[in-house]
Protein backbone atom coordinates (compact mmCIF):
# COMPACT_ATOMS: atom_id res chain seq x y z
CA UNK A 1 0.00 0.00 0.00
CA UNK A 2 1.34 3.73 -0.70
CA UNK A 3 1.71 5.88 2.59
CA UNK A 4 2.33 9.76 2.34
CA UNK A 5 4.74 9.97 5.26
CA UNK A 6 2.70 13.60 6.12
CA UNK A 7 -0.59 11.37 7.13
CA UNK A 8 1.30 9.29 9.33
CA UNK A 9 4.10 11.37 10.96
CA UNK A 10 5.39 15.04 11.75
CA UNK A 11 8.40 16.83 12.30
CA UNK A 12 10.50 19.22 12.91
CA UNK A 13 14.51 20.62 11.65
CA UNK A 14 16.76 22.91 12.38
CA UNK A 15 20.89 23.00 11.46
CA UNK A 16 24.17 22.76 13.22
CA UNK A 17 26.60 24.49 10.47
CA UNK A 18 26.24 22.86 7.15
CA UNK A 19 24.00 19.61 8.25
CA UNK A 20 20.33 20.42 8.34
CA UNK A 21 18.82 17.66 10.96
CA UNK A 22 15.18 16.27 10.58
CA UNK A 23 12.94 14.67 13.21
CA UNK A 24 10.69 12.84 12.41
CA UNK A 25 7.81 11.35 15.17
CA UNK A 26 5.16 8.82 14.04
CA UNK A 27 1.48 10.24 14.72
CA UNK A 28 0.59 7.19 16.81
CA UNK A 29 3.07 4.74 18.38
CA UNK A 30 1.99 2.10 16.76
CA UNK A 31 3.32 3.94 13.64
CA UNK A 32 6.72 4.20 14.62
CA UNK A 33 7.58 0.80 13.95
CA UNK A 34 6.28 1.26 10.35
CA UNK A 35 8.47 4.27 10.25
CA UNK A 36 11.55 2.45 11.52
CA UNK A 37 11.00 -0.26 9.33
CA UNK A 38 11.03 1.52 5.91
CA UNK A 39 11.95 5.01 6.62
CA UNK A 40 15.88 3.87 6.13
CA UNK A 41 19.41 5.93 5.90
CA UNK A 42 18.97 5.04 1.83
CA UNK A 43 15.39 5.78 1.69
CA UNK A 44 16.10 9.27 3.14
CA UNK A 45 19.45 9.93 1.01
CA UNK A 46 17.66 8.73 -2.28
CA UNK A 47 15.17 11.33 -1.47
CA UNK A 48 17.49 13.95 -0.97
CA UNK A 49 20.00 13.38 -3.82
CA UNK A 50 21.32 16.42 -5.72
CA UNK A 51 19.32 18.31 -3.15
CA UNK A 52 22.07 17.47 -0.12
CA UNK A 53 25.69 17.17 -0.81
CA UNK A 54 26.95 15.33 1.63
CA UNK A 55 25.17 11.95 3.60
CA UNK A 56 22.75 10.76 5.93
CA UNK A 57 23.02 9.67 9.36
CA UNK A 58 20.06 8.12 10.80
CA UNK A 59 19.38 7.67 14.43
CA UNK A 60 16.52 5.96 16.34
CA UNK A 61 14.08 7.11 19.03
CA UNK A 62 11.69 4.68 19.99
CA UNK A 63 11.10 6.85 23.16
CA UNK A 64 9.90 9.37 21.77
CA UNK A 65 8.35 7.74 18.51
CA UNK A 66 11.06 9.47 16.26
CA UNK A 67 13.91 9.28 13.66
CA UNK A 68 16.21 11.80 13.81
CA UNK A 69 18.16 12.31 10.44
CA UNK A 70 21.10 14.14 9.81
CA UNK A 71 21.91 15.80 6.34
CA UNK A 72 24.94 16.34 5.92
CA UNK A 73 26.01 19.53 3.36
CA UNK A 74 22.51 20.74 3.32
CA UNK A 75 22.78 24.11 3.69
CA UNK A 76 24.97 25.78 1.20
CA UNK A 77 27.67 25.73 3.91
CA UNK A 78 25.00 26.98 6.46
CA UNK A 79 25.00 29.97 8.98
CA UNK A 80 26.03 33.14 7.76
CA UNK A 81 27.95 31.94 4.28
CA UNK A 82 24.82 30.39 3.06
CA UNK A 83 23.04 32.51 0.16
CA UNK A 84 19.81 29.91 0.92
CA UNK A 85 16.30 30.76 1.38
CA UNK A 86 16.26 27.86 4.33
CA UNK A 87 19.52 28.66 5.60
CA UNK A 88 18.77 27.29 8.62
CA UNK A 89 16.92 24.05 7.23
CA UNK A 90 13.64 25.57 8.79
CA UNK A 91 12.21 23.46 6.29
CA UNK A 92 14.17 20.60 5.34
CA UNK A 93 10.87 18.78 7.90
CA UNK A 94 8.24 19.61 5.33
CA UNK A 95 10.76 18.08 2.45
CA UNK A 96 10.76 14.81 3.94
CA UNK A 97 7.48 14.61 4.67
CA UNK A 98 6.89 14.65 0.53
CA UNK A 99 8.15 11.42 0.78
CA UNK A 100 5.79 8.41 0.07
CA UNK A 101 6.27 5.09 1.71
CA UNK A 102 5.41 1.56 -0.11
CA UNK A 103 4.33 -0.68 2.70
CA UNK A 104 3.52 -4.28 2.16
CA UNK A 105 -0.65 -4.41 2.22
CA UNK A 106 -1.27 -6.57 5.68
CA UNK A 107 1.23 -4.37 7.78
CA UNK A 108 -0.15 -1.21 6.87
CA UNK A 109 -3.42 -3.04 7.56
CA UNK A 110 -2.41 -4.40 10.95
CA UNK A 111 -0.40 -0.68 12.05
CA UNK A 112 -4.14 0.83 10.42
CA UNK A 113 -2.44 3.37 8.11
CA UNK A 114 -4.52 5.42 6.30
CA UNK A 115 -3.56 4.88 2.30
CA UNK A 116 -2.19 8.15 -0.02
CA UNK A 117 -5.17 9.27 -1.79
CA UNK B 1 4.68 18.48 49.54
CA UNK B 2 7.91 18.10 48.16
CA UNK B 3 9.43 21.34 46.87
CA UNK B 4 8.74 22.48 43.29
CA UNK B 5 10.94 24.83 41.61
CA UNK B 6 9.67 26.90 38.87
CA UNK B 7 11.54 27.90 35.61
CA UNK B 8 10.36 30.42 33.07
CA UNK B 9 11.64 30.49 29.73
CA UNK B 10 11.19 34.09 28.58
CA UNK B 11 13.44 34.59 25.05
CA UNK B 12 14.37 31.80 22.72
CA UNK B 13 16.56 34.44 21.07
CA UNK B 14 17.85 38.09 20.86
CA UNK B 15 14.82 39.62 19.10
CA UNK B 16 12.05 37.41 20.16
CA UNK B 17 8.63 38.98 21.37
CA UNK B 18 9.77 41.99 23.54
CA UNK B 19 6.54 41.00 26.03
CA UNK B 20 7.20 37.92 26.83
CA UNK B 21 9.38 38.16 29.86
CA UNK B 22 7.13 40.42 31.47
CA UNK B 23 3.93 37.97 30.75
CA UNK B 24 6.34 35.05 32.48
CA UNK B 25 6.32 37.08 35.37
CA UNK B 26 2.80 38.68 35.54
CA UNK B 27 0.48 35.23 34.28
CA UNK B 28 1.31 33.20 37.27
CA UNK B 29 3.94 31.84 40.08
CA UNK B 30 7.41 31.76 38.88
CA UNK B 31 10.56 31.68 40.94
CA UNK B 32 13.02 32.08 38.00
CA UNK B 33 13.40 33.96 34.30
CA UNK B 34 15.51 32.40 31.85
CA UNK B 35 16.05 34.89 28.90
CA UNK B 36 18.70 33.04 25.88
CA UNK B 37 20.05 36.11 23.70
CA UNK B 38 22.39 34.49 22.26
CA UNK B 39 22.87 32.06 18.73
CA UNK B 40 26.12 31.00 17.18
CA UNK B 41 26.60 34.04 15.25
CA UNK B 42 25.55 36.51 17.96
CA UNK B 43 28.91 36.86 19.78
CA UNK B 44 30.28 38.38 16.69
CA UNK B 45 27.64 41.12 16.01
CA UNK B 46 28.60 41.97 19.36
CA UNK B 47 31.93 42.20 19.39
CA UNK B 48 32.03 44.22 16.44
CA UNK B 49 29.32 46.54 18.54
CA UNK B 50 31.81 46.80 20.98
CA UNK B 51 34.92 47.63 19.10
CA UNK B 52 32.93 50.61 18.28
CA UNK B 53 31.85 51.18 21.32
CA UNK B 54 33.41 50.31 24.78
CA UNK B 55 30.34 50.44 26.48
CA UNK B 56 28.05 47.73 24.14
CA UNK B 57 28.75 44.69 23.00
CA UNK B 58 26.04 43.05 24.94
CA UNK B 59 22.24 42.09 24.23
CA UNK B 60 20.45 45.80 24.84
CA UNK B 61 16.79 44.40 24.41
CA UNK B 62 18.32 42.85 28.20
CA UNK B 63 17.45 45.74 29.49
CA UNK B 64 14.05 46.96 28.21
CA UNK B 65 13.25 43.50 28.99
CA UNK B 66 14.63 43.87 33.02
CA UNK B 67 12.42 47.06 33.34
CA UNK B 68 9.50 45.16 32.64
CA UNK B 69 9.92 42.17 35.40
CA UNK B 70 11.27 45.00 37.76
CA UNK B 71 8.31 44.68 40.35
CA UNK B 72 8.20 41.36 40.11
CA UNK B 73 12.16 40.83 41.09
CA UNK B 74 11.98 43.85 43.38
CA UNK B 75 8.61 42.79 45.34
CA UNK B 76 8.42 38.73 44.62
CA UNK B 77 11.90 37.52 44.72
CA UNK B 78 11.70 36.32 40.63
CA UNK B 79 15.19 35.52 39.86
CA UNK B 80 16.43 36.44 36.52
CA UNK B 81 19.48 34.28 34.52
CA UNK B 82 19.82 35.47 31.43
CA UNK B 83 23.35 35.35 28.87
CA UNK B 84 22.28 38.70 27.55
CA UNK B 85 26.22 39.91 28.80
CA UNK B 86 27.44 39.02 25.33
CA UNK B 87 31.33 39.77 24.81
CA UNK B 88 30.58 43.00 27.52
CA UNK B 89 28.90 41.53 31.02
CA UNK B 90 29.74 44.05 33.04
CA UNK B 91 29.00 46.80 30.62
CA UNK B 92 25.42 44.66 30.49
CA UNK B 93 25.41 44.48 34.49
CA UNK B 94 25.86 48.53 34.51
CA UNK B 95 22.85 49.64 32.18
CA UNK B 96 20.79 47.55 34.32
CA UNK B 97 22.00 48.91 37.09
CA UNK B 98 21.05 52.48 36.31
CA UNK B 99 17.61 51.29 34.31
CA UNK B 100 16.67 50.27 38.26
CA UNK B 101 17.98 53.66 39.56
CA UNK B 102 16.28 55.42 37.23
CA UNK B 103 12.90 53.71 38.14
CA UNK B 104 13.61 54.57 41.77
CA UNK B 105 14.56 51.30 42.66
CA UNK B 106 18.67 51.41 43.19
CA UNK B 107 19.03 49.14 45.72
CA UNK B 108 16.66 46.24 44.21
CA UNK B 109 18.84 44.08 42.23
CA UNK B 110 22.19 41.66 43.25
CA UNK B 111 23.62 41.42 39.96
CA UNK B 112 25.84 38.28 39.53
CA UNK B 113 28.25 38.49 36.97
CA UNK B 114 29.82 35.67 35.29
CA UNK B 115 32.89 36.17 33.20
CA UNK B 116 35.70 34.18 31.65
CA UNK B 117 34.46 32.59 28.16
CA UNK B 118 36.06 35.52 26.48
CA UNK B 119 39.14 33.75 24.71
CA UNK B 120 39.88 36.45 22.13
CA UNK B 121 42.44 38.34 23.85
CA UNK B 122 44.34 34.63 24.88
CA UNK B 123 44.04 32.77 21.36
CA UNK B 124 47.89 33.66 20.38
CA UNK B 125 48.66 31.97 23.83
CA UNK B 126 46.34 28.96 23.35
CA UNK B 127 47.65 28.29 19.97
CA UNK B 128 51.27 28.78 21.10
CA UNK B 129 50.78 26.71 24.24
CA UNK B 130 49.93 24.19 21.72
CA UNK B 131 45.71 24.29 21.31
CA UNK B 132 45.06 23.80 17.67
CA UNK B 133 41.56 25.12 17.91
CA UNK B 134 41.28 22.91 15.15
CA UNK B 135 37.57 23.32 13.12
CA UNK B 136 35.20 20.60 14.54
CA UNK B 137 33.46 19.96 11.34
CA UNK B 138 36.65 20.15 8.73
CA UNK B 139 39.79 19.34 10.57
CA UNK B 140 41.27 22.46 9.90
CA UNK B 141 43.75 24.65 12.50
CA UNK B 142 42.84 27.66 13.84
CA UNK B 143 46.28 28.84 12.26
CA UNK B 144 44.75 29.06 8.83
CA UNK B 145 41.87 31.92 9.64
CA UNK B 146 44.28 33.14 12.58
CA UNK B 147 44.06 36.81 10.87
CA UNK B 148 40.46 36.87 10.57
CA UNK B 149 38.97 35.95 13.63
CA UNK B 150 36.80 38.06 15.22
CA UNK B 151 34.96 36.79 18.24
CA UNK B 152 36.12 33.47 20.32
CA UNK B 153 34.21 32.12 23.23
CA UNK B 154 34.29 29.05 25.10
CA UNK B 155 30.62 27.88 26.21
CA UNK B 156 30.66 27.46 29.81
CA UNK B 157 28.23 25.63 31.70
CA UNK B 158 26.25 25.49 35.01
CA UNK B 159 28.63 25.95 37.96
CA UNK B 160 29.32 29.58 37.76
CA UNK B 161 25.61 30.51 37.40
CA UNK B 162 25.07 28.58 40.74
CA UNK B 163 28.11 29.86 42.55
CA UNK B 164 26.58 33.19 41.74
CA UNK B 165 22.64 32.28 43.27
CA UNK B 166 24.25 30.71 46.15
CA UNK B 167 26.30 34.18 46.52
CA UNK B 168 22.76 35.93 46.87
CA UNK B 169 22.46 37.18 42.82
CA UNK B 170 18.86 37.57 41.92
CA UNK B 171 19.65 38.81 38.52
CA UNK B 172 22.68 36.29 36.84
CA UNK B 173 24.22 37.82 33.81
CA UNK B 174 26.81 35.44 31.64
CA UNK B 175 28.58 35.53 28.51
CA UNK B 176 28.74 32.84 26.27
CA UNK B 177 26.88 30.36 28.87
CA UNK B 178 25.02 27.42 27.06
CA UNK B 179 21.44 28.00 26.42
CA UNK B 180 20.60 25.10 28.82
CA UNK B 181 22.67 25.83 31.82
CA UNK B 182 20.16 28.75 32.30
CA UNK B 183 17.81 26.25 33.12
CA UNK B 184 19.45 23.52 34.78
CA UNK B 185 21.51 25.64 36.96
CA UNK B 186 18.77 27.21 39.04
CA UNK B 187 17.29 23.63 39.49
CA UNK B 188 20.90 22.05 40.52
CA UNK B 189 21.20 25.15 42.96
CA UNK B 190 17.65 24.56 44.35
CA UNK B 191 17.65 21.07 45.11
CA UNK B 192 21.41 21.17 46.20
CA UNK B 193 22.04 18.66 42.87
CA UNK B 194 26.56 17.56 43.28
CA UNK B 195 28.95 17.73 39.87
CA UNK B 196 28.52 13.95 39.12
CA UNK B 197 24.76 13.73 39.89
CA UNK B 198 24.66 13.20 36.12
CA UNK B 199 20.98 11.80 35.67
CA UNK B 200 19.40 14.65 37.37
CA UNK B 201 22.55 16.86 35.23
CA UNK B 202 21.18 15.59 32.40
CA UNK B 203 17.36 15.82 33.60
CA UNK B 204 17.93 19.49 34.03
CA UNK B 205 20.06 20.17 30.73
CA UNK B 206 17.08 18.58 28.45
CA UNK B 207 14.69 20.60 30.32
CA UNK B 208 16.85 23.90 29.25
CA UNK B 209 16.75 22.12 25.82
CA UNK B 210 13.00 22.56 25.93
CA UNK B 211 12.51 25.81 27.26
CA UNK B 212 15.22 27.61 25.63
CA UNK B 213 13.61 28.64 22.10
CA UNK B 214 10.98 29.80 24.12
CA UNK B 215 7.51 29.25 22.40
CA UNK B 216 8.60 26.89 20.35
CA UNK B 217 7.78 23.92 22.56
CA UNK B 218 4.31 25.37 23.44
CA UNK B 219 2.54 25.81 19.89
CA UNK B 220 4.61 27.94 18.33
CA UNK B 221 6.20 26.92 15.01
CA UNK B 222 4.52 23.42 15.55
CA UNK B 223 3.06 21.49 12.54
CA UNK B 224 1.60 18.95 14.70
CA UNK B 225 -2.36 19.75 14.46
CA UNK B 226 -1.20 23.55 13.66
CA UNK B 227 -4.90 24.38 12.67
CA UNK B 228 -6.14 23.97 15.95
CA UNK B 229 -3.57 25.21 18.22
CA UNK B 230 -5.23 27.89 20.21
CA UNK B 231 -4.90 31.62 20.29
CA UNK B 232 -1.79 32.03 18.94
CA UNK B 233 -1.92 35.55 19.29
CA UNK B 234 -1.86 35.34 23.14
CA UNK B 235 1.12 32.28 22.96
CA UNK B 236 2.24 31.02 26.18
CA UNK B 237 5.60 30.71 26.85
CA UNK B 238 6.76 27.35 28.62
CA UNK B 239 7.28 26.93 31.90
CA UNK B 240 9.63 24.44 33.51
CA UNK B 241 8.17 22.96 37.41
CA UNK B 242 11.30 20.83 38.47
CA UNK B 243 11.58 18.69 41.33
CA UNK B 244 14.43 17.05 43.57
CA UNK B 245 14.51 14.00 41.69
CA UNK B 246 15.36 15.46 38.37
CA UNK B 247 11.65 14.71 37.20
CA UNK B 248 9.97 18.00 35.66
CA UNK B 249 6.61 19.16 34.04
CA UNK B 250 6.53 21.16 31.48
CA UNK B 251 3.37 23.81 31.23
CA UNK B 252 2.49 27.50 30.71
CA UNK B 253 0.50 29.74 32.50
CA UNK B 254 -3.45 29.00 32.94
CA UNK B 255 -5.35 31.44 30.30
CA UNK B 256 -2.52 31.83 27.64
CA UNK B 257 -2.76 30.28 24.06
CA UNK B 258 -0.87 28.21 22.35
CA UNK B 259 -0.62 24.09 23.28
CA UNK B 260 1.41 21.62 25.88
CA UNK B 261 1.56 18.57 24.65
CA UNK B 262 3.56 15.50 24.30
CA UNK B 263 3.61 16.23 20.41
CA UNK B 264 4.54 20.24 20.91
CA UNK B 265 6.90 18.85 23.20
CA UNK B 266 8.44 16.12 21.27
CA UNK B 267 8.77 18.40 18.10
CA UNK B 268 10.90 20.94 20.68
CA UNK B 269 12.97 18.12 21.75
CA UNK B 270 14.01 17.16 18.39
CA UNK B 271 15.44 20.20 16.39
CA UNK B 272 18.62 20.83 16.05
CA UNK B 273 19.20 17.36 17.21
CA UNK B 274 22.48 15.79 16.62
CA UNK B 275 23.30 11.61 18.14
CA UNK B 276 20.36 11.61 20.63
CA UNK B 277 23.05 9.22 22.52
CA UNK B 278 24.96 12.47 23.16
CA UNK B 279 24.18 15.36 23.66
CA UNK B 280 27.01 16.59 24.99
CA UNK B 281 27.26 19.84 27.37
CA UNK B 282 30.05 21.49 29.71
CA UNK B 283 28.30 19.75 32.85
CA UNK B 284 27.13 16.32 31.71
CA UNK B 285 26.76 14.08 28.63
CA UNK B 286 22.51 13.83 28.64
CA UNK B 287 21.11 10.82 26.51
CA UNK B 288 18.06 11.68 24.53
CA UNK B 289 17.13 8.55 23.95
CA UNK B 290 16.19 8.36 27.64
CA UNK B 291 13.38 10.93 27.91
CA UNK B 292 10.01 10.06 28.56
CA UNK B 293 7.07 11.93 28.00
CA UNK B 294 3.40 11.63 29.76
CA UNK B 295 0.59 13.49 29.22
CA UNK B 296 -0.84 15.08 33.02
CA UNK B 297 -3.65 16.67 32.16
CA UNK B 298 -4.39 19.72 29.80
CA UNK B 299 -1.22 21.75 28.75
CA UNK B 300 0.93 20.10 31.21
CA UNK B 301 3.72 17.02 30.02
CA UNK B 302 5.64 15.12 32.54
CA UNK B 303 8.99 14.40 31.40
CA UNK B 304 11.02 11.43 33.39
CA UNK B 305 13.40 8.51 33.72
CA UNK B 306 16.13 10.81 31.92
CA UNK B 307 19.86 9.58 32.55
CA UNK B 308 22.90 11.25 31.61
CA UNK B 309 27.35 10.00 31.49
CA UNK B 310 29.96 12.02 32.96
CA UNK B 311 31.52 15.07 31.68
CA UNK B 312 34.05 15.11 29.05
CA UNK B 313 37.20 17.45 29.69
CA UNK B 314 36.62 19.71 26.69
CA UNK B 315 34.25 22.90 26.19
CA UNK B 316 33.11 23.72 22.61
CA UNK B 317 34.51 27.30 21.39
CA UNK B 318 32.51 29.24 19.09
CA UNK B 319 34.91 31.11 17.00
CA UNK B 320 33.94 33.86 14.82
CA UNK B 321 36.01 34.94 11.38
CA UNK B 322 35.52 37.03 8.17
CA UNK B 323 34.90 35.27 5.59
CA UNK B 324 34.64 37.46 2.44
CA UNK B 325 31.37 38.87 0.98
CA UNK B 326 27.93 38.62 -0.33
CA UNK B 327 24.77 39.76 -1.60
CA UNK B 328 21.36 38.51 -2.82
CA UNK B 329 18.87 40.43 -4.80
CA UNK B 330 15.48 39.70 -5.55
CA UNK B 331 12.48 40.48 -8.46
CA UNK B 332 9.24 39.30 -9.20
CA UNK B 333 7.66 37.62 -12.05
CA UNK B 334 4.03 37.64 -12.41
CA UNK B 335 1.36 35.37 -14.20
CA UNK B 336 1.40 34.64 -17.10
CA UNK B 337 4.51 31.74 -17.47
CA UNK B 338 5.93 33.63 -14.73
CA UNK B 339 8.36 31.17 -13.70
CA UNK B 340 9.91 30.81 -17.41
CA UNK B 341 9.97 33.91 -17.34
CA UNK B 342 11.95 33.96 -14.10
CA UNK B 343 14.04 31.26 -15.68
CA UNK B 344 14.91 33.54 -18.48
CA UNK B 345 15.85 36.49 -16.28
CA UNK B 346 18.62 33.75 -14.51
CA UNK B 347 20.10 33.12 -17.74
CA UNK B 348 20.36 36.39 -18.89
CA UNK B 349 21.96 37.78 -16.21
CA UNK B 350 24.94 34.85 -15.81
CA UNK B 351 25.18 35.46 -19.55
CA UNK B 352 26.14 38.74 -18.64
CA UNK B 353 28.49 38.21 -15.19
CA UNK B 354 29.55 35.40 -17.71
CA UNK B 355 30.55 38.51 -20.48
CA UNK B 356 32.42 40.47 -17.67
CA UNK B 357 34.58 37.69 -16.55
CA UNK B 358 33.40 37.57 -13.67
CA UNK B 359 33.55 34.16 -11.75
CA UNK B 360 32.27 33.98 -7.88
CA UNK B 361 33.04 31.38 -5.56
CA UNK B 362 29.37 30.17 -5.39
CA UNK B 363 26.02 31.71 -7.42
CA UNK B 364 22.58 30.37 -6.49
CA UNK B 365 19.49 30.97 -8.15
CA UNK B 366 16.35 30.58 -6.43
CA UNK B 367 12.43 30.61 -7.75
CA UNK B 368 10.44 31.23 -5.35
CA UNK B 369 6.80 30.36 -5.43
CA UNK B 370 7.98 27.07 -7.77
CA UNK B 371 11.12 25.61 -5.77
CA UNK B 372 13.47 27.63 -3.66
CA UNK B 373 13.08 25.59 -0.35
CA UNK B 374 12.26 21.94 -1.51
CA UNK B 375 13.93 21.85 -5.06
CA UNK B 376 13.14 19.29 -7.34
CA UNK B 377 10.91 17.68 -4.33
CA UNK B 378 8.36 20.00 -5.23
CA UNK B 379 7.05 18.99 -8.46
CA UNK B 380 5.59 20.87 -11.28
CA UNK B 381 3.22 23.10 -9.41
CA UNK B 382 5.59 26.04 -9.73
CA UNK B 383 4.94 26.31 -13.70
CA UNK B 384 1.18 27.83 -12.99
CA UNK B 385 2.15 29.74 -9.91
CA UNK B 386 0.82 32.81 -10.54
CA UNK B 387 3.79 34.92 -9.68
CA UNK B 388 7.65 33.77 -8.65
CA UNK B 389 10.31 35.58 -7.13
CA UNK B 390 13.36 35.12 -8.67
CA UNK B 391 16.43 35.16 -6.22
CA UNK B 392 20.02 35.27 -6.59
CA UNK B 393 23.12 35.12 -4.82
CA UNK B 394 26.80 35.15 -5.19
CA UNK B 395 29.78 34.94 -2.51
CA UNK B 396 33.17 35.38 -3.33
CA UNK B 397 36.12 36.52 -1.13
CA UNK B 398 36.49 40.07 -3.39
CA UNK B 399 34.11 42.61 -2.33
CA UNK B 400 34.79 44.59 -5.57
CA UNK B 401 33.21 41.54 -7.91
CA UNK B 402 30.00 41.43 -5.19
CA UNK B 403 29.60 44.66 -5.64
CA UNK B 404 29.55 44.80 -9.60
CA UNK B 405 27.02 41.76 -9.19
CA UNK B 406 24.67 44.01 -7.41
CA UNK B 407 24.13 46.26 -9.83
CA UNK B 408 23.33 43.42 -13.05
CA UNK B 409 19.93 42.82 -11.16
CA UNK B 410 17.46 45.90 -11.35
CA UNK B 411 18.45 46.39 -14.84
CA UNK B 412 16.90 43.39 -15.70
CA UNK B 413 13.50 45.17 -14.97
CA UNK B 414 13.88 47.51 -18.50
CA UNK B 415 16.18 45.34 -20.32
CA UNK B 416 15.11 41.71 -19.95
CA UNK B 417 11.73 39.30 -19.72
CA UNK B 418 8.32 41.12 -18.95
CA UNK B 419 5.97 41.55 -15.85
CA UNK B 420 8.47 41.83 -13.47
CA UNK B 421 8.01 44.13 -10.39
CA UNK B 422 9.43 44.10 -6.76
CA UNK B 423 12.62 46.12 -7.45
CA UNK B 424 11.63 49.15 -4.98
CA UNK B 425 14.53 47.92 -3.07
CA UNK B 426 17.13 48.51 -5.65
CA UNK B 427 20.38 47.17 -5.39
CA UNK B 428 21.20 44.74 -3.12
CA UNK B 429 23.64 45.16 -0.08
CA UNK B 430 26.94 44.17 0.18
CA UNK B 431 27.38 42.26 3.31
CA UNK B 432 30.72 41.07 5.06
CA UNK B 433 30.42 37.00 5.98
CA UNK B 434 31.51 36.11 9.35
CA UNK B 435 31.71 32.88 9.76
CA UNK B 436 31.69 30.30 12.56
CA UNK B 437 34.24 28.21 13.32
CA UNK B 438 33.41 25.27 16.26
CA UNK B 439 36.60 23.73 18.30
CA UNK B 440 37.27 22.22 21.71
CA UNK B 441 39.27 23.09 24.16
CA UNK B 442 40.92 21.27 27.23
CA UNK B 443 38.55 22.48 30.37
CA UNK B 444 41.60 23.44 32.41
CA UNK B 445 42.32 26.20 30.22
CA UNK B 446 39.19 28.46 30.69
CA UNK B 447 38.89 29.76 34.46
CA UNK B 448 35.27 31.39 34.97
CA UNK B 449 35.33 34.33 37.05
CA UNK B 450 32.17 35.55 39.25
CA UNK B 451 31.51 38.79 40.80
CA UNK B 452 28.54 39.77 43.05
CA UNK B 453 28.02 43.86 42.27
Amino acid sequence: MRVRLMDIAHARSGDKGDTANVGVIALKPAWYPVLNTHLTRDRVAAHFAGIIEGGVDRFELPNLNALNFLLHGALDGGGTLSLKTDAQGKVYSTALLRMELDVPDEEARVAGLPAAP
Amino acid sequence: MSKTVRVAGGQGFWGDWPDAPRRQVDGGPVDYLMLDYLAEVTMSILQKQKERDPAMGYARDFVGAMEGVLPAVAERGVKVIANAGGVNPEACAAAVQSMAKAAGRPDALRIGIVTGDNLLPRIDELLAAGHELRNMDTGEPLSVVRDRVIAANAYIGSTPIVEALAKGANVVITGRSTDTALTMAPLRHEFGWGATDWNKLAAGIIAGHIIECGAQCSGGNCLHDWRNIPNLADVGYPIVEGSADGTFVVTKHPGTGGRVSVPTVSEQLVYEMGDPHAYITPDVVADFTSIRLEDAGPDRVRVFGITGAPATDKLKVSIAYKSGYKAVGSLVYAWPDALEKAELADRVLRERLDRMGLKFEKVLSEFVGASATHGRLAGDAGRSAPEVQYRVGVRDADRKKVERFTREIVPLVLNGPPSVTGFAGGRPKVEEIVAYWPALVDKTVVQTQVEIR
